[in-house]
């Protein structure tokens, strides 16, 4: 069965160039679709083209069985609505009538507007919570509030689907959530189609039902979140090299210190990661265990050190580990304690401890002299 | 669209969109001052005629003009008797209500051309005469008048404001071909500016090397006056600027869409390629249609916009298109006037006055512009 909103080996670009080839995809009616991927990669080209903007290259897009590079610009108006990354600068106009242009497609000649037009444009108002600035110049609103006006045209033009070129750029992290919040509510509540690009990865997953990620001649991967955490590589995606990206939770880490470790970090529980950032800013390499494979600082710490002593979840780290953690320890100028309680579970790092303070290695429970650790070690 | 939930916002339960009172208000007050400048253009001039006079004249000459008009021509006998009762009805008929009326219609158009420009360049410092527009008029117009007028003998007003369109659209054109190099308005600016340089300088070559009597009323004409206007040119010029601003109305809709940016426009059904043709030739109409009868006319173009726009406290095209033509109207009236008698019996060309008052609001809206780095 054809989905709602079917994208058949589409071909888009620029000047008969083809940027990127062959996208296919169908999603369902009142779902979000995200395109991620990296700076130029051609979301916004791919959102141009399925909007009309931009003349296809080659292929289909249609909604509900319907070929959209058919219809006149007036059902593309009233089906489509845009919100875009430029920013416009209109003077000596209200919100309200910034708003009121989203019922361009449905006014008589001169624009006026109806009862019914004027309700639209309260509700829209409403939706994204803007109503008190309805009579505001649009030019002295903040971005957050510039985004949630436009927003708010888009909605009052009442179409089916809604497009979002990068929508929670310029804005902070509390208007983020809010805006994605009312792209949620849209979705389920009025069963608007939204189709966005994001460069937020962390935020994409958990407001998607759809992630198409962008890159290259083609589209890489389309799917679920989870089936894009399975099967795509987001480093790959975005190409980075020195630090990483933990698909799942959304965290970023910088680039990992490299050499021999020279300090070593007992650990575990969450009580290592604020070490390991610190170490990392410092960029002095180190070695940490003992630490359970569900661990949150094992989490961190495989991507910010080479020598991670890990054993599995949910059973008494064995006597193998607590060998492999002292030989790596012993090797160390410095040992930190980081704090973590011992339990039955890792009675060996409080053994480990021990044995450091019986080697006349030192050991510290803090960093927080600036500087201290390097003397430290030398 | 459901209903949504009621929510506690602060803001007002209904929404008001576009502020009708004002636009009245304003409205009455740009007609009002239109009503004193022309009471007091007719009324002041070298020939000073009492205000109770012109009342019966001028509505002796319309009931007579209208009553010809119906009736074939019955009744001209009467109107030329209207025209020719005195040396004051002479001067009130064939010299002061021309210029007058035709001040009224270019001043307004001109106003109009200029809005239309900034509309299309989505930025308030735009101009015809500061774009070089004008002067680009002026040239075709020049040339047509010494090469042309010299073999065909007398020209139609028709004949002069096609050559200023050509005029006015060759120099648009080079002017939208720079516009895709430079995003910089100021630099537009500058660039419109060289550009009417350069077209001055092309007419002044011509006007050296063209005989005597035919530079006589070019000359007069390119410094841009009302002077010599009569009934055939404001039959001819209110056709057009009419047309033109009922024109402009109709494309108040996209107008204000237009603002939120082409592609904005594009999503929201308008064709803008074909908008953007229309903004252009329409306002390059009005604005050849004015160069053609009174020549180039500096700052009306750029600064009356400005001021209706401070005035109204909006930019909603459907106001604002009618009070931009008062509010050019009023003030082409006013400047006119002084034009006429500051220094009578010598006359001030327009431009001299428009200037003085124009160049102060342009100066103001790049400073102001400028503190917020949108040039």
């Amino acid at each position: 069965m054809e989905n709602y909103f079917e994208v058949e080996g589409l071909t888009v670009g620029y000047d008969k160039k083809p940027l990127i080839k062959d996208i296919t995809f169908g999603i369902d009616k009142g779902s979000i679709l995200t395109l991620i991927g990296p700076n130029g990669s051609g979301k916004s080209t791919i959102l141009k083209t399925i909007t009309g903007q931009l003349a296809p290259l080659g292929g289909r897009v249609a909604v509900e069985g319907d070929d959209i590079f058919f219809w006149t610009a007036k059902q593309f108006a009233q089906r489509f609505a845009v919100v875009l990354t430029e920013r416009i600068k209109p003077e000596l106009v209200t919100c309200a009538e910034i708003v009121a242009m989203g019922r361009y497609p449905y006014t008589d000649l001169f624009g006026r507007l109806t009862d019914e037009d004027k309700a639209a444009v309260a509700n829209a108002l409403r939706m994204v919570h803007a109503m008190d600035l309805a009579n505001r110049d649009f030019s002295t609103l903040s971005d957050g509030q510039r985004q949630r006006i436009l927003l708010a045209r888009a909605i009052c033009q009442d179409p089916e689907v809604i497009v979002l070129d990068e929508p929670t750029a310029y804005l902070d992290i509390r208007h983020k959530i809010e805006l994605l919040e009312i792209l949620r509510r849209m979705a389920r509540e009025k069963h608007v189609t939204v189709i966005m690009s994001l460069h937020e990865i962390d935020l994409a997953m958990k407001i998607s039902d759809n992630i198409i990620c962008v890159k290259g001649e083609s589209i890489q991967a389309f799917g679920s979140p989870q089936e894009i955490i399975d099967t795509c590589s987001i480093e790959e995606l975005y190409e980075i090299k020195n630090g990483s990206y933990d698909t799942l939770f959304g965290s970023v880490e910088l680039v990992k210190p490299s050499g021999e470790p020279k300090i070593f970090i007992v650990a575990g529980g969450g009580h290592g990661i604020p070490f390991y950032r610190e170490l990392q800013k410092r960029q002095i390499p180190f070695a940490t265990g003992v630490l359970f494979s569900n661990d949150v600082d094992y989490q961190v710490a495989r991507t910010l050190s080479d020598k991670v002593i890990v054993s599995p979840a949910f059973e008494s780290a064995g006597e193998e580990k607590y060998k492999e953690a002292l030989d790596m320890m012993l090797k160390c100028s410095t040992v930190i304690d980081a704090g973590t309680p011992c339990g039955s579970l890792n009675e060996m790092n409080s053994r480990l401890l021990e044995a450091a303070r019986d080697n006349g290695i030192p050991v510290l429970t803090s960093l927080n002299k600036g500087g201290s650790i390097e003397k430290e070690m030398q | 669209m459901p209903k949504d939930i009621k929510r506690k916002d602060n803001g007002p339960d209904e929404i008001t969109i576009g502020n009708t009172g004002r636009f009245l208000l304003i409205t009455i007050l740009l007609v009002a001052a239109l009503m004193i400048g022309l009471i007091a253009n007719v009324n002041i001039g070298s020939v000073s005629i009492d205000r109770g006079k012109v009342a019966v004249l001028v509505w002796q000459g319309v009931k007579y003009w209208t009553l010809n008009l119906f009736t074939r021509g019955r009744y001209a006998q009467e109107l030329a008797d209207v025209i020719n009762s005195s040396v004051e009805s002479r001067i009130l008929f064939s010299i002061r209500l021309p210029r007058m009326l035709l001040a009224v219609l270019l001043g307004g158009a001109l106003s109009i051309s200029g809005y239309l420009l900034q509309v299309f360049f989505r930025n308030p410092i735009a101009g015809p005469f500061e774009l070089g527009i004008s002067s680009g008029a002026k040239m075709v117009v020049g040339i047509t008048l010494i090469f042309i007028a010299k073999r065909v003998g007398n020209l139609s007003p028709l004949a002069l404001i096609l050559a200023s369109f050509l005029g006015s659209i060759l120099i648009t054109c080079i002017v939208l071909l720079f516009s895709q190099k430079v995003s910089n308005m100021a630099m537009l600016l500058v660039i419109g500016i060289m550009v009417g340089y350069v077209c001055s300088a092309v007419t002044d070559f011509c006007i050296t090397f063209a005989d005597d009597h035919d530079i006589v009323n070019l000359t007069n004409w390119s410094m841009g006056s009302f002077s010599g206007s009569s009934w055939e040119h404001v039959a001819t010029a209110s056709v057009i600027c009419l047309l033109g601003i009922v024109l402009a109305c109709l494309l108040s809709k996209p107008i204000g869409a237009y603002a939120l940016g082409e592609n904005y426009a594009k999503s929201m059904g308008i064709n803008v390629k074909l908008f953007r043709l229309l903004l252009i030739l329409l306002s390059s109409v009005l604005s050849a249609c004015v160069t053609a009868f009174a020549g180039p006319i500096s700052f009306i173009g750029i600064a009356v916009p400005h001021i209706t726009r401070t005035l109204m406290k909006t930019s909603k095209p459907i106001f604002i298109i009618p009070t931009v033509f008062l509010c050019g109207a009023a003030f082409c009236v006013f400047c006119d006037l002084l034009a006429r008698t500051v220094l009578a019996p010598t006359e001030l060309k327009i431009g001299t006055i428009t200037a003085v008052f124009g160049a102060p609001v342009v100066i103001y809206m790049m400073v102001k512009r400028n503190q917020l780095m949108e040039v």
